[in-house]
């Protein structure tokens, strides 16, 4: 029993099955936290004393900022994992988190810009945290496009995870190099809310949507995994057997 | 150290580069064309082109050094060298390594022996022209770890220019920050030492830990 566990991991349709009996649980979850989170945050919160009700932007904002993040180390993990152990699954799920997480950074800057504006009174600010953000964008959409431009897939993959493995090495440095850009720069016009701590009213909804941003990500992430297994396996029974029913 | 495959590797390269001086000229002409551009581009006002200098300088080494990484493997590649080097048993973490030091000897230090020069040509005030060549000799050493890696994870690739510029501008974002801030400090009458101290460490720890990324991605590269 102690092993046995790994040695699915290296099956298509156990993943496949497995993954799926998961995502009935964690799908309306999801849903569900992503719906709560979203309806207390929007509308059972207090007002913020100097940004009104623009400040409501932090229950996206936020949530999406902090998984983009977490979804490079996610993409990494997975890239290490398939280089070490060449497991099909690590593979499949360090291509299908670059997309995601690229998603998530481009609405993590979204957001960030439609809420600077009525606060900063500008769109856009090469801020430390923006500029960090930004940078991890390209880093997403490098891998993106690494993996895209591979004719032969299974090459593509290993390239792709030798410089998501780089990348990672790099993110810590590119960040403090930002911060330090950014206090040498820093200009003198806009003033954030810096210093005051957020209300416990508002914090519960926040870590709620932020536990739900997560759970989505999961979701979209295992959706895509049973999509790219079932694209590469097309040819072999089990997915006969599970796409055209009991046969 | 010329009996170890770094040693090798790093004459090859110099000596195949040497045997065509125009190529080892050309990232200096791509630098004073470029230097060229940007008064013609901001206006040729001294006191515009000296604050801006730093920065063109160092983002000019940082084009400089990815133009000349599409090629660093093209060669080998296309003649079957690298799987010569790859089935000769030799260490892969020290022949990426002689590729390393070799692209930095043909574009990163003559681009930091000259740049004095180019920055003259921007108006760079004299007290940063020595910073300029220092900061720049540590710099594009990381660039130069980094250009091999972009260039050895697309060379099995057609049309990897644009691919490169993508792979590997991002991660030079640190050198280029400390690069140009170095310079700016050392403008304005700020010490420089620790600053240059740092992008010494960032480019001895590219040199430790690139190799490893060069050498798999050859191996990749070669579908081995």
């Amino acid at each position: 029993m102690a092993w046995t566990w790994f040695h699915r991991l290296g099956s298509s349709p156990w993943i496949y099955r497995f993954s799926g009996q998961l995502l009935r649980y964690l799908l309306p979850l999801a849903i569900v936290l992503v719906v709560a989170g979203s309806v207390w945050g929007l509308a059972f919160t207090p007002p913020d004393f100097r940004q009104g009700n623009s400040y409501r932007i932090i229950y996206i904002h936020v949530p999406v900022s902090v998984v983009s993040l977490a979804g490079y180390y996610v993409m990494a993990i997975a890239g290490a994992i398939s280089l070490i152990w060449r497991l099909k699954v690590a593979d499949m799920a360090m291509r299908v988190a670059a997309p995601i997480g690229a998603a998530m950074t481009f609405l993590a800057l979204l957001t960030g810009a439609v809420w600077g504006k009525p606060t900063w009174g500008t769109y856009w600010v090469w801020d430390a945290r923006i500029t960090s953000m930004v940078v991890l964008l390209f880093l997403y959409l490098g891998v993106f496009a690494l993996y895209e431009a591979y004719d032969n897939k299974a090459l593509a993959s290993k390239a792709c995870a030798i410089l998501s493995l780089v990348g990672t090495v790099n993110i810590p440095i590119i960040y403090k190099s930002v911060d330090w850009w950014y206090s040498l720069h820093q200009p003198a016009s806009i003033k954030f809310t810096g210093g005051s701590t957020i209300d416990p009213s508002m914090f519960y909804p926040l870590l709620l949507m932020i536990v739900a941003v997560y759970c989505l990500y999961t979701c979209l992430l295992l959706m895509g995994l049973r999509l790219t297994l079932l694209e590469t396996e097309a040819k072999t029974a089990w997915v006969k057997k599970e796409i055209l029913g009991e046969s | 150290m010329y009996r170890s495959v770094f040693g090798k590797v790093l004459v090859r390269q110099l000596l195949l580069a040497f045997r065509r001086p125009a190529a080892v000229l050309n990232p200096l002409f791509f630098y004073g064309v470029v230097v060229l551009l940007m008064p013609l581009g901001l206006g040729p006002q001294q006191s515009v082109l000296s604050q801006f200098a730093p920065g063109l300088l160092w983002i000019t080494a940082l084009l400089a050094g990815l133009l000349s990484a599409e090629t660093i493997f093209r060669g080998d590649y296309d003649d079957g060298a690298l799987e010569q080097l790859l089935v000769s048993g030799e260490s892969l973490y020290l022949a990426s390594l002689g590729y390393v030091v070799a692209h930095w000897c043909l574009t990163g230090l003559p681009l930091a022996l000259f740049s004095p020069a180019f920055g003259q040509l921007l108006s760079l005030p004299d007290e940063g022209l020595g910073t300029l060549a220092v900061s720049l000799a540590l710099g594009t050493l990381v660039l130069s770890a980094f250009g091999c890696v972009g260039a050895a994870l697309t060379m099995a690739l057609r049309r990897g220019g644009m691919l490169l510029s993508l792979l590997i501008l991002p991660l030079e974002v640190p050198v280029l920050i400390l690069g140009a801030g170095v310079v700016e400090r050392a403008v304005n009458g700020m010490p420089v030492d620790s600053l240059i101290s740092i992008l010494g460490g960032l480019s001895l720890l590219a040199l430790a830990l690139t190799p490893l990324a060069i050498g798999s991605s050859i191996k990749i590269s070669l579908e081995v």
